[in-house]
């Protein structure tokens, strides 16, 4: 007896302890929680801001291992090259103050900026320049990955500390846009989790599926970053990241959709740019049915870009009509745009004369992880149906995407978006010459071969603009894919910012953003 | 005592066979960490030296031991995305997940089992207020226990945060630098998890009791005069706890199993959000770490029940030595 009525007394101490504690905690819970609003109203009076990223930055920091669009997105601001990209497309002299090139165009002499340091506090010199482009050309580190286009370095020396000299063995007018290949220090080796670059932020640290912290650096050669702090908050769950954004953790955060804009409320402005993707249905153009050129045809004419546009981006987007986006500009030839507008009956006739009359059933390969290409997907389907094409959409994880449609070619089709990694046409249009590695819709043109060798030669801007056209005329004619559109990006600023700034290719420019005087 | 000695040496076994199947199983699986790593840079020959960097070409069961040989030195690998070493990366995660774990199945225990009791005592009233109000409270039983965490955990945001702005979505405090704000931010993500879970244990705890009072020694015990409330404490509910206690162990382990939807939704930095990335990533060694920690976690709680139980109960002492 006296035993049970101990057993008793010790699970009515453990409740009482239980519920008191929990009484305890929300009481001190919501007394706290009055503290800290009020400190989230002083916190935006300091100068910095949190920025909502969707995606991890989970690979390698180091700039040449960094695979993720991503990682490279957000790590712009941490490094630069002898030369950088500008918001309007152009490459200013960044680590090198200036350059000249020789007259046989094989000669690029760079003088070095003056007393340009690294975060660690290192002053850059042309040892560092030597190594970094030297890692990059070579590439026989794990993971660092080859810049093909430094395959025709010669040489790389250094006359004297503040003057590098490269020699190329072929002229060419895009290798100046591959020198925007991240200047490392020679002698560090933890660039893979705390990267040192000479960019306007310096990294201050990384918490996995958390957040990463950038600080302004102090002794940036350049103008100067507005803010002293970024911290960038991973929230991978779409709902999340909007609640993220209502409740006021989150000041800025780019890529975000049509209905995200929508729910937004007023605390925000919108800064409206363009993704710089080329969306498109990919079209494995070795496999069945998509062999036949008549059928590429049909799909081209069953698709209305702009009701994808309509339908599932609520009019946000630029169509397009080739693997080239607006943003480019002089490459860029709005002709093509509506090269193929939508006509049932043609369709049906192409499809007829190829031997489809009753149609076919393909499968449209889509990363699930994508909610963009998906949605353009469902939309694709429903128009696929009216000139007899039964399209399935198949989901598949991001890493299942790269392993077995872009590197494994097992596909038949596939809605993504495909980017330039640096400002030049060859980035988008090289991938479809026949026999090159990244080609993975096997698109096979003798006459686009032969004019991109042409291009590669020819050092006139104009004439080599010319023939870029051509190529991506070519790949309308001969409908290499179905053309959709390029995204717009959506930014979501929290009023009393300023300063986004978009740039043709998919960075995140975080040294111009400021609270508005 | 030897028998929570067996217990323990049984725990270890498990965790053995565990971590072996979740090796395997990764094997198994289509994809590979050099290709996920790699990513659209990713071509054959890069694959193949970063395979043979990573060590993947080697037999599983050679890569088994040397994994199990670091574990058991306390060197779980490097993860292969993030280049940091795995403890350092998960330590803050295990941390947070225990937390928010330990939250959650304290308001479990301190609600559900008064609610259960207290249900028990309304039990047997006629009168159509008593109807009305026991046909509420099934309902709202049921209603808790169908709504999936992830929508109560938007609710109770949209509720908390966006409207009485209790606390800040997306702005998770430290752990260790502000551990009351930390909390705070865990409760309503603890209460999230908590509500299917009391609903179940109440139910449970209920038809537990009401079972065990058709037994015959508590009519015998009413018959002698003793009051219904006393034969309840008295009696009823120790004969209860076995199950109970066996439940709890169980919630234990789901607790664990929903954060990782609850994390995704209040944008928390625990275990979960961190193995759903690390699979998708094929980050081996940082799933398996987390593998282990969350099967030791589930073997732990049975553990403990089953020692809990043969206290509260002597018949379940196997073996008789004890």
């Amino acid at each position: 007896m006296k035993k049970r009525i101990s057993a008793l007394l010790l699970l009515l101490i453990l409740l009482c302890t239980v519920l008191s504690g929990c009484g305890d905690g929300s009481a001190a819970g919501s007394g706290e929680a009055t503290q800290s609003s009020g400190s989230a109203g002083a916190e935006t009076t300091a100068n910095e801001i949190t920025v909502g990223i969707a995606q991890d930055l989970d690979d390698s920091l180091d700039p040449h291992k960094a695979v993720a669009a991503g990682t490279k997105e957000v790590m712009f601001n941490v490094f630069e090259g002898l030369v950088k990209p500008t918001s309007n497309g152009d490459l200013t002299p960044a680590i090198a103050e200036s350059y000249t090139v020789s007259e046989d165009r094989l000669t690029y002499t760079f003088t070095l900026r003056e007393g340009v340091k690294f975060h660690n506090g290192d002053t850059v010199t042309a040892e560092d320049v030597v190594y970094s482009l030297q890692r990059c050309a070579d590439a026989t580190e794990t993971g660092v990955l080859q810049v093909e286009a430094f395959s025709i370095i010669q040489s790389i020396e250094t006359p004297d500390d503040n003057t590098v000299v490269i020699t190329i063995s072929e002229p060419s007018n895009e290798f100046i846009s591959y020198l925007t290949t991240a200047i490392l220090p020679a002698d560090y080796d933890q660039q893979d989790t705390a990267p040192v670059g000479t960019g306007p932020f310096k990294f201050v640290s990384r918490t996995a599926q958390d957040s990463v912290v950038l600080e302004k650096f102090d002794e940036y050669w350049g103008t100067p970053a507005y803010l002293d702090k970024v911290t960038l908050k991973i929230i991978e769950n779409a709902d999340s990241l909007m609640m993220s954004l209502q409740s006021g953790a989150i000041d800025l955060c780019a890529h975000l959709t049509s209905t995200q804009i929508a729910q937004l409320g007023d605390g925000f402005n919108v800064a409206e740019g363009t993704m710089n993707l080329v969306q498109a249905l990919y079209l494995n153009n070795a496999e069945k049915p998509f062999d036949d050129v008549r059928v590429r045809q049909a799909l081209c004419y069953a698709v209305d870009k702009q009701e994808i546009i309509d339908l599932a981006f609520d009019g946000y987007g630029s169509p397009i009509g080739s693997s080239m986006y607006p943003a480019f500009g002089k490459y860029f030839d709005d002709s093509l745009t509506n090269y193929y507008t939508k006509d049932v009956a043609k369709a049906k006739e192409l499809l007829a004369e190829a031997g489809y009359s009753n149609g076919f059933a393909m499968t449209i390969t889509v990363p699930s992880n994508y909610t963009p290409h998906v949605n353009t997907a469902e939309v694709l389907v429903e128009q696929l149906k009216e000139i007899g094409v039964t399209a399935e959409i198949q989901l598949v994880e991001w890493e299942s995407w790269v392993s077995d449609v872009y590197a494994g070619r097992q596909f038949q089709s596939t809605v993504v978006g495909v980017d330039a990694s640096t400002m030049t046409a060859r980035a988008l249009l090289e991938r479809f010459t026949s026999d090159y590695s990244k080609n993975f819709i096997n698109y096979n043109s003798p006459e686009y071969d032969q004019l991109f060798q042409q291009a590669l030669t020819t050092y006139d801007d104009g004439e080599q603009t010319a023939i870029y056209k051509q190529m991506e005329a070519n790949l309308t004619e001969n409908a290499a894919n179905v053309y959709l559109q390029d995204l717009a990006d959506l930014v979501a600023v929290r009023k009393g910012l300023e300063g986004v700034t978009f740039y043709p290719i998919y960075v995140l420019d975080l040294s111009t953003v400021r609270y508005a005087q | 005592m030897k028998y929570a000695a067996k217990r323990i040496a049984m725990l270890l076994v498990t965790m053995v066979i565990v971590s072996l199947l979740a090796f395997v199983a990764f094997d198994l699986i289509s994809g590979d960490p050099a290709t996920a790593m790699l990513g659209t840079e990713a071509t054959a020959e890069k694959v193949a030296a970063l395979r043979e960097e990573l060590g993947l070409n080697r037999p599983l069961l050679v890569r088994y031991g040397e994994w199990l040989a670091g574990f058991f030195t306390g060197d779980l690998g490097t993860s292969y995305n993030y280049s940091q070493p795995v403890w350092e990366l998960i330590a803050p995660k295990v941390l947070v997940t225990l937390c928010l774990s330990v939250l959650s199945f304290l308001l479990i225990t301190a609600v559900s089992i008064p609610m259960g009791l207290w249900s028990v005592r309304l039990d047997g009233r006629s009168g159509p207020l008593w109807r009305v109000l026991d046909g509420f409270r099934t309902a709202f039983n049921q209603l808790c226990m169908a709504v999936p965490p992830f929508f109560t955990g938007i609710l109770l945001t949209y509720l908390f945060s966006t409207v009485l702005r209790w606390f800040v979505h997306g702005q998770f405090p430290s752990l260790t630098e502000d551990f009351g704000g930390a909390v705070r931010y865990l409760f309503f993500a603890a209460v999230t998890l908590a509500i299917p879970r009391i609903a179940m244990t109440v139910r449970m705890l209920r038809s537990t009791i009401l079972g065990e009072m058709q037994r015959d020694y508590v009519r015998t015990a009413i018959s002698r005069g003793n009051d219904r409330g006393g034969v309840l404490r008295g009696h009823v509910l120790k004969n209860s706890l076995v199950p109970v206690v066996t439940f709890l162990a169980q919630t234990m382990a789901e607790i664990v199993a929903g954060s990782i939807v609850v994390e995704q939704v209040f944008a928390i930095p625990g275990l979960g959000r961190m193995l759903v990335a690390s699979i998708s990533n094929r980050d081996y060694p940082v799933v398996q770490a987390i593998v282990v920690i969350l099967a030791f976690w589930v073997v732990l709680a049975g553990t403990v029940a089953d020692i809990i139980n043969q206290r509260i109960d002597p018949r379940l002492r196997l073996g008789g030595g004890a």
